[in-house]
């Protein structure tokens, strides 16, 4: 059968798995809506969460990234996974206890205020929404690459089947089809993989393979260092980002990790405080099994692309390489019309561009598996894009109905949150997609965004909120305030005001505008401690809390007040 | 910070928002005190690892590292990109089984 069709028939059937479970757990009470009743075991719940967690940039991308910065795209392997201690250490078991639905809820308690819970709000939309628009973008690039239809159209496409299970199945409906979705999305990644290192090294484990050897007898990493050297690029396993840089931002993104709310939140839904544990366990190993092959496809695949083209004839080359060219995500330009490919680092020599993507989507035919991998890489890849996006559309809709809606109409009753609730989930879809038509320039600019202002803003407030009950509400909105602006207006200086200025001599102490979040973070603890100590003490009852949240026992079901 | 302090359990009363039974005996405030010494000493132990593995192994030494060659790998690329992930996990585990473990022995597991 044709690619396509293929194609067609996985996608479809996959789509029919989601709608059927979103059909069979939709959420009848705001409980199930926001927490999915608080009832989920740890396995599913870490399954969803590594599903929720892994976006179509990690699924489609991250490799890619690897492949042409080798060693520097370790902070992406290690920030990613690192956050995940962060979250099951400090976290995720003490928001657990603490027992509510959502990251602005526990601002406000602690911290007694509703400023503190509305400026959490505002961090939360921000985040949420730079996170969504890029997803949705995801998805339709997806349809557009594999199914031929316009981006539009696959836009469209995927906002349905997201405003389906999301409207109608709140958490509740999320939680279950991002296990599905985990299912397909990791299959689709691992078997490429798996077939690609047994070819190239003889190894069926991808991560073994990455130490292995290539039908030379040379270890594939020193090989790849030697023809990348060559041809004048950098070696892969060594660096080009300063130390200082390396550091900031792999702290920025394990910080941001844990500070993202649509995480966070997933830590709600299991019934006890060490489920909570250990549901952060599953979701690092499920995390794991994709983020430790994805260094493997990236070595073995720019391997491929460089041994299938470097110095060889143009009419000679690989057959992926004709396919992909009419998707122009790898083009040849015959500069000095020898009828030779020649791949190097020199831009005016250089004549062959390959898009980062290729690595992953092209990997079924770079291992010359059947069509049928084709069609499941492509419902991979629509399942890591929809699952991240369905979760994220559910912190929008819950950070307004009750963050903002109940807070300040807190006798509304449960049936009209609900229905505002999903009227908030139904709006947020469509502003998505919308982003997702019409991409804002900045889309990838702003990924930094979420990930720095996540790590400047929640992640101290909330530490600092278990871990001292001295810290007072004067002092988290002094530092919550403090880190986004100072984080801000670094990225924004640097990405849109002066974008020329964007290089290491101009950075404060080195650090790049992508690990700005590492210092947005030191600051906002730093102000929220002095303020705090020249400030009065939290009310009694609020230190009771703090202590309260301390121990495990009495966590029972999430209540709501 | 020395000025905030970490503090221990000074009250064990479910007031505000939970619906705990309390028992306000004087020698359960210093149990408390204990099993959250002891929870911090596991939390600084497993997240000293974290930051020596990642930070250490993988960014501050790699070059050092990067002389001892494993198979096809070098040992700082390796706990960059593969290493780091795998101590992740087991770290969570660690903290898991201490944990459950310290719960029961201060009796304030779940039922």
């Amino acid at each position: 059968m044709e690619i396509l069709t293929w194609t067609y028939i996985l996608i479809g059937i996959s789509f029919a798995l989601y709608i059927g479970i979103a059909i069979w757990t939709r959420a009848g009470s705001t409980q199930e809506f926001y927490i999915a009743g608080g009832g989920v075991s740890p396995l599913a719940n870490g399954m969803a969460t590594a599903a929720d967690w892994m976006s179509a940039a990690s699924f489609i991308s991250m490799a890619g990234i690897i492949s042409f910065a080798g060693y520097d795209g370790s902070v992406y392997l290690m920030g990613w996974t690192g956050g995940y201690v962060l979250l099951a250490l400090l976290l995720a078991p003490y928001l657990r206890k603490f027992g509510k639905f959502t990251v602005p809820d526990f601002v406000g308690d602690r911290y007694y205020s509703n400023t503190a819970k509305v400026v959490a709000v505002i961090c939360a939309l921000f985040i949420s929404f730079t996170y969504v628009a890029g997803q949705m973008r995801g998805v339709g690039i997806v349809f557009s690459r594999y199914l031929e239809v316009p981006i539009e159209w696959g836009v469209v496409i995927g906002m349905c089947i997201v405003f389906f299970y999301a409207v109608l199945g709140g958490m509740k409906g999320i939680t279950y089809t991002q296990v599905a979705q985990y299912c397909v999305l990791i299959f689709a990644y691992m078997v490429p993989a798996i077939f690609i290192s047994m070819q190239l090294t003889g190894n069926p484990i991808p991560q073994l393979g990455l130490g292995g050897s290539v039908a030379d007898g040379t270890h594939l990493l020193d090989k790849l260092d030697g023809v990348l050297t060559e041809l004048g690029f950098a070696a892969y396993t060594s660096g080009r980002k300063s130390m200082t840089d390396m550091f900031m931002i792999t702290l920025a993104l394990m910080v941001g990790t844990a500070g993202l709310p649509h995480v966070i939140v997933r830590f709600f839904t299991v019934p006890r405080v060490k489920d909570a544990r250990l549901s952060a366990g599953y979701a690092l190993v499920f995390i794991a099994i994709l983020y430790t092959t994805a260094p493997a496809i990236a070595a073995f695949g720019i391997y491929n692309t460089i041994e299938g083209t470097s110095e060889k004839n143009i009419s000679e080359l690989p057959s992926w390489i004709s396919t992909w060219q009419k998707t122009n995500l790898i083009a040849v330009n015959d500069k000095n019309g020898d009828g030779k490919v020649q791949y190097v680092a020199d831009p005016a020599a250089n004549e062959l561009t390959i898009d980062r993507d290729i690595m992953v989507l092209a990997s079924p035919e770079i291992a010359q598996l059947p069509n049928w991998v084709v069609g499941l890489v492509a419902a991979g890849a629509m399942a890591a894009a929809l699952s991240t996006a369905a979760g994220l559309l559910l912190v929008i809709s819950t950070s307004v109905s009750r963050d903002l809606f109940k807070t300040f109409r807190p006798t509304i009753s449960e049936k009209k949150e609900l229905r505002i609730a999903r009227i908030s989930a139904a709006g947020a879809v469509l502003l998505a997609g919308y982003f997702g038509v019409n991409p804002p320039g900045f889309v990838a600019q702003v990924v930094a965004f979420a990930f720095g202002l996540a790590a400047a803003s929640f992640f101290p407030v909330i530490i600092m909120g278990i871990f001292s009950s001295r810290i007072n509400k004067e002092g988290a909105i002094s530092g919550m305030i403090t880190g986004l602006l100072f984080t801000i207006s670094y990225i924004i200086y640097f990405k849109f005001i002066s974008p020329d200025a964007n290089s290491a001599e101009n950075w404060w102490f080195g650090v790049s505008p992508e690990g700005i979040g590492s210092l947005g973070m030191m600051l906002n603890f730093i102000v929220c401690v002095l303020v705090s100590k020249f400030t009065p003490a939290p009310p009694q009852a609020v230190q009771d809390m703090v202590q309260e949240i301390r121990i495990p026992r009495g966590a029972g079901k999430a209540q709501d007040h | 910070m020395a000025c905030i302090p970490i503090d221990a359990l000074t009250s064990f009363r479910g007031k505000l928002l939970f619906s705990v039974k309390s028992q306000n005996m004087p020698n359960d405030k210093v149990k408390m005190k204990a099993y959250w010494r002891k929870n911090l000493q596991t939390l600084f132990l497993l997240l000293l690892v974290w930051f020596v593995v990642s930070f250490g192994f993988g960014i501050l030494f790699v070059d050092q590292l990067n002389s001892v060659q494993i198979g096809g790998y070098k040992l700082g690329f390796w706990f960059a990109q593969q290493g780091s992930i795998f101590s992740f996990v087991i770290l969570i585990f660690v903290y898991v089984v201490r944990m459950n473990r310290l719960d029961r022995e201060f009796d304030v597991d779940e039922e």
